[in-house]
């Protein structure tokens, strides 16, 4: 049994009859609990999939009509919410919250005939990019695990890197799908703000994040998108993409396109390997035909203390409703008044989230709302305006996913400020709400750096043209886990 | 100089479901927590869908009041932690980064002061706070989330009131729009609530929070002024504060809590789109708008010749306007609205009596007929009336059985004009020389007939009779 199979492969697989998704799912339960111990992608398993796999199996076998995913073993990130099952957000304050309901994209990709092996660990409540703010531990990168998988999706990336599934589901709201995904060596996509309803995703910052695939190839990230994106009456800020299919034409190629390379995203602070890597890049998406010219956003040397202030903000409203009073874990409240009981209740939460959270009551304050967070909110519309304009002139940005190599664990963990640089490259589409993607590209002494391809609104079908594109011209070894 | 400007807080009571959810809006009738969803509990993961309609209401009552309304509006986020507010903060409506509410300045007249409104706001209402236990120290709060996500509309006014009384008259004429409109029934008990800014000369503003009715609005404005006042004469400074309305002793307590000092960090709501207000929408709102008090009120005097002060009465309450409007017809309006202001008003004068009356328009516009023609007497209409309140009967069947029909008879009523001559010889004699005894001799039948006879039919019976002419 082959696990290492795309999506799509997976899919042409069950339906001739080779494989059965019994077989699949179980190898693929066998392959989590035998790997799992040293990468810690998953915060819990599914135990009870089989008989659905069965069920599934059954129906292909009768020519029953069979869901898209054909029982495709998946992860989701523990920050969207599955009926009746724990989503903990990686966080003690949710320990034991059950949601009554499923995310919209939970939904659909039952109504797929998705299996969901289990939920993928995350830095708590999303915020991280290194996934060690996970209250449960931190995970490992497949490549060598002695390194972080990225973050916040971590435990999405390196479950599709090691073969635990074939396919996840993260949140991006600063590059939490796009930078795992690169220090994976998976496809990770972040969508055009609103093309995939947010209803069941745990809100961090709500105002620029969205759920986005983590897959094998590009193709796959299509394919999950036609099953995910969609206008939804759940949650009023999606738009309605006309139900593209992103996966048809998506080997029309690049030629003729406009592509820019973004200055501010490659310099001083670019690791010397992801420099060459992005040169290559460059070169070989010229060579497909497409121009490639430097382009400067003057903004984006801002955009990083704009997405904290931005973000802690927020962050800072939509976790106050975390008061253990309703929902949360065991604490008892009798004896206490209101403002003394959630204070000691919050307590629970993780040190980067209250460090978060403390931000968040202080810059949008009377008396600094000026100095800080009407001065984010300026530069995340001069830079939508900038990045409006550049789009006037160009098809597509490119730029490394993340301006480093994936480091060791701990390296970076007490050093907040150096761990926010890192985001550098990836905030600039959430605050703009444009889509991107990371590409695997290249693997330097066993670590991979992804390329970051960047399209207007709604231009989703190109990007991923383009990022399929790119994702021929590479030739990657194979995941040694 | 006194100085009163009022929040006040009114429930869209009339949609079907809260702002954000699909839980209704009448949360009056569930038990405790089981008018809830995870959106309106605000769940991990659960996302506001605005109700459009309920933004559709809002626009009207800004209309209504005759404020501006803007072309896009947007909705913000109020931080402050509160058990009764399940996401600890409350979507709310602001102002302060353009005029992004439902309605912006404007202005009613109360009699002959323009009351000026400074902004009105759509936003939702908190759950509510139920406190058991004896002691301070053995309190319990509990909370009851049926209300949480009902829409509110927040309407401020400029500190223009002078008087309590002033406010008093302010809220009738206010309650009587907004039912009008048929947005909300002011009557429903916590459906408008308000807070009461109350400052006099020389001292500084405080603020009066959580008065539960309109009737104590006025109260607590007066205690307030009085109290101030009090103070003042002795020389005491009147200190900027929050003070809570008492609503079992009826006085304003100093708030202890650090309300004045909350920074409530408003952002905009990112859930919620900024919904676009196009001009073709303003018109359609306008154009369904319900018709005016005062047009009602002017097309009563001036097409059925109702007297001014009836139509007054009629026009501001919409119960008995719309009653009206589905009873009376050309000919028998002005009977219509006697009927309802001198009799039904008074039949019905509480929420109670209201509902569980069975009268029909059917039912007033035949009693309306019915005097019209002479079937029935003024008089005994008003015991038709009181049957059909209880039984909701037609009423020619109340007639027949109450036995309230004139007699009209000319065959009966003959015999008995005929026992009436014979019986008041005297009488009879006079009224030929003195036609104005003719009205004792109908008096006299109308008291055989206990009132019922047909006056016209029974004086031209006596004169024929008679032959008095």
């Amino acid at each position: 049994m082959n696990l290492k199979i795309s999506a799509l492969e997976y899919v042409q697989e069950v339906q001739s009859g080779n494989i059965s998704v019994e077989d699949y799912v179980s190898k693929t339960i066998e392959r989590i609990s035998k790997v799992d111990e040293k990468i810690h992608a998953f915060l819990s398993v599914s135990e009870n999939v089989l008989d659905q796999a069965r069920m599934i199996d059954k129906k292909v076998r009768s020519g029953e009509k069979v869901g898209a995913c054909y029982g495709m073993p998946i992860s989701i990130k523990d920050n969207i919410c599955i009926k009746d099952g724990k989503t903990t957000c990686a966080s003690k304050m949710l320990e034991n919250f059950v949601a009554p309901y499923d995310a919209t994209v939970i939904q659909k990709l039952k109504q797929q005939d998705a299996v969901f092996v289990g939920k993928a660990n995350l830095d708590e409540f999303a915020m991280g990019l290194t996934t060690e703010f996970s209250a449960y531990g931190a995970s490992g990168n497949p490549w060598n695990t002695d390194y972080v998988p990225g973050g916040s999706s971590g435990g999405s990336a390196a479950s599709v890197s090691a073969f635990e599934c074939v396919a996840s589901l993260g949140s991006d709201t600063g590059g939490s799908v796009r930078n795992p995904a690169s220090f994976c060596s998976v496809v990770g996509y972040k969508p055009t703000y609103g093309l995939i309803s947010r209803f069941g995703l745990i809100s961090y910052a709500n105002s620029i994040e969205q759920i986005g695939p983590l897959t094998r190839t590009v193709k796959d990230s299509a394919f999950m998108l036609n099953i995910i994106s969609g206008l939804d009456t759940n949650d009023n800020t999606t738009i309605d993409g006309n139900e593209q299919d992103f996966l048809s034409g998506i080997e029309y190629g690049i030629e003729g396109k406009k592509i820019g390379i973004i200055k501010e995203m490659v310099g001083e602070g670019t690791a010397p390997e992801v420099l060459a890597a992005t040169n290559d890049a460059v070169s070989k998406l010229e060579g497909l035909g497409a121009t490639c010219e430097e382009v400067s956003l003057d903004m984006v040397k801002y955009s990083v203390a704009a997405y904290y202030t931005i973000t802690a903000t927020e962050a800072g409203s939509n976790l106050a409703r975390y008061d253990n009073l309703r929902y949360g874990y065991e604490f008892p409240v009798e004896g206490y008044e209101f403002n003394s009981y959630i204070a000691k209740a919050r307590r629970r939460f993780g040190p980067e989230v209250t460090r978060r959270m403390i931000i968040g009551g202080f810059v949008p304050s009377a008396g600094q709302a000026g100095k800080y967070f009407l001065k984010a909110l300026k530069v995340k519309s001069k830079l939508t305006r900038e990045v409006g304009e550049v789009f006037e002139r160009f098809d597509l940005l490119v730029a490394p996913t993340v301006p480093v190599l994936p480091f060791k664990k701990g390296e970076k963990i007490d050093d907040p400020i150096a761990l926010f640089q890192v985001d550098l490259n990836t905030v600039t589409a959430n605050l703009t709400g444009r889509p991107a993607v990371s590409v695997p590209f290249a693997i330097s002494n066993g670590l991979p750096i992804g390329m970051q391809l960047i399209a207007d609104s709604n231009h989703d079908k190109m990007l991923l043209q383009a990022a399929y594109a790119l994702e021929q011209t590479v030739n990657l070894p194979e995941v040694p886990i | 100089m006194t100085m009163i400007g009022l929040e006040i807080h009114c429930q869209l009571t009339n949609l079907n479901s809260k702002l954000f959810c699909s839980c209704k809006a009448n949360y009056r009738e569930f038990e405790i927590n089981q008018n809830i969803c995870p959106v309106c509990m605000g769940l991990p993961g659960s996302l506001p869908r605005l109700n459009q309609e309920a933004v559709k209401k809002a626009m009207t009552i800004a209309m209504a009041l005759n404020c501006s309304t803007p072309e896009k509006i947007a909705f913000f986020r109020k931080n402050y932690f509160y058990p009764d507010s399940p996401k600890n903060f409350q979507i709310t409506q602001l102002n302060i980064y353009g005029d992004t509410s439902v309605g912006g300045a404007g202005s009613i007249m109360v009699g002959d002061k323009k009351i000026r409104i400074t902004r009105i706001q759509l936003e939702e209402d908190p759950g509510r706070l139920i406190y058991e236990g004896s002691s301070s120290k053995n309190q319990i709060t509990l909370v009851d989330y049926n209300r949480a996500g009902t829409p509110l509309v927040e309407i401020v006014t400029e500190p223009d009131f002078e008087t309590p009384k002033e406010v008093r008259d302010f809220l009738n004429i206010l309650s009587d729009i907004l039912s009008n409109l048929g947005v909300a029934d002011p009557s429903l008990e916590g459906a408008m609530r308000a807070d009461a800014n109350v400052s006099i000369q020389g001292g500084k503003k405080v603020e009066i929070k959580n008065i539960g009715s309109f009737h104590d609005l006025e109260k607590a404005a007066h205690f307030e002024i009085t109290r101030q006042e009090s103070l003042h004469s002795r020389d005491i400074e009147i200190v900027q504060e929050t003070r809570h309305w008492d609503d079992q002793r009826k006085i304003t307590v100093s708030s202890r809590s650090k309300e004045e000092d909350l920074d409530y960090r408003y952002f905009l709501e990112g859930d919620i789109p900024w919904v676009s207000i196009d001009a073709q929408t303003h018109e359609n709102l306008r154009s369904e708008m319900p018709e005016s008090i005062s047009s009602k009120k002017e097309r009563y005097v001036s097409k059925y010749g109702i007297p001014i002060q009836v139509a007054d009465v009629l026009s501001s309450d919409k119960f008995y306007s719309d009653l009206f409007e589905k009873a009376h017809t050309d000919s028998n309006a002005k009977e219509v609205a006697n009927i309802i202001t001198t009799e039904l008003m008074g039949l019905m004068d509480t929420r109670e009596k209201r509902e569980s009356s069975k009268i029909t328009s059917t039912h007033l516009r035949e009693l309306a007929d019915a005097i019209q023609t002479g079937k029935v007497s003024r008089n005994s209409s008003k015991n038709a009336l009181h049957e059909i309140l209880k039984t909701g009967k037609n009423l020619s069947s109340v007639i027949t059985e109450l036995e309230l029909g004139n007699v009209s008879d000319e065959s009966e009523l003959l015999e008995i004009v005929k026992q009436v001559i014979s019986e008041e010889s005297q009488a009879v004699e006079q009224a030929k020389s003195n036609p104005q005894t003719i009205n004792f001799l109908v008096g006299k039948v109308m008291q055989k007939t206990k009132g019922k006879a047909d006056p016209a039919l029974t004086l031209d019976l006596l004169k024929k009779q008679t032959g008095i002419s």
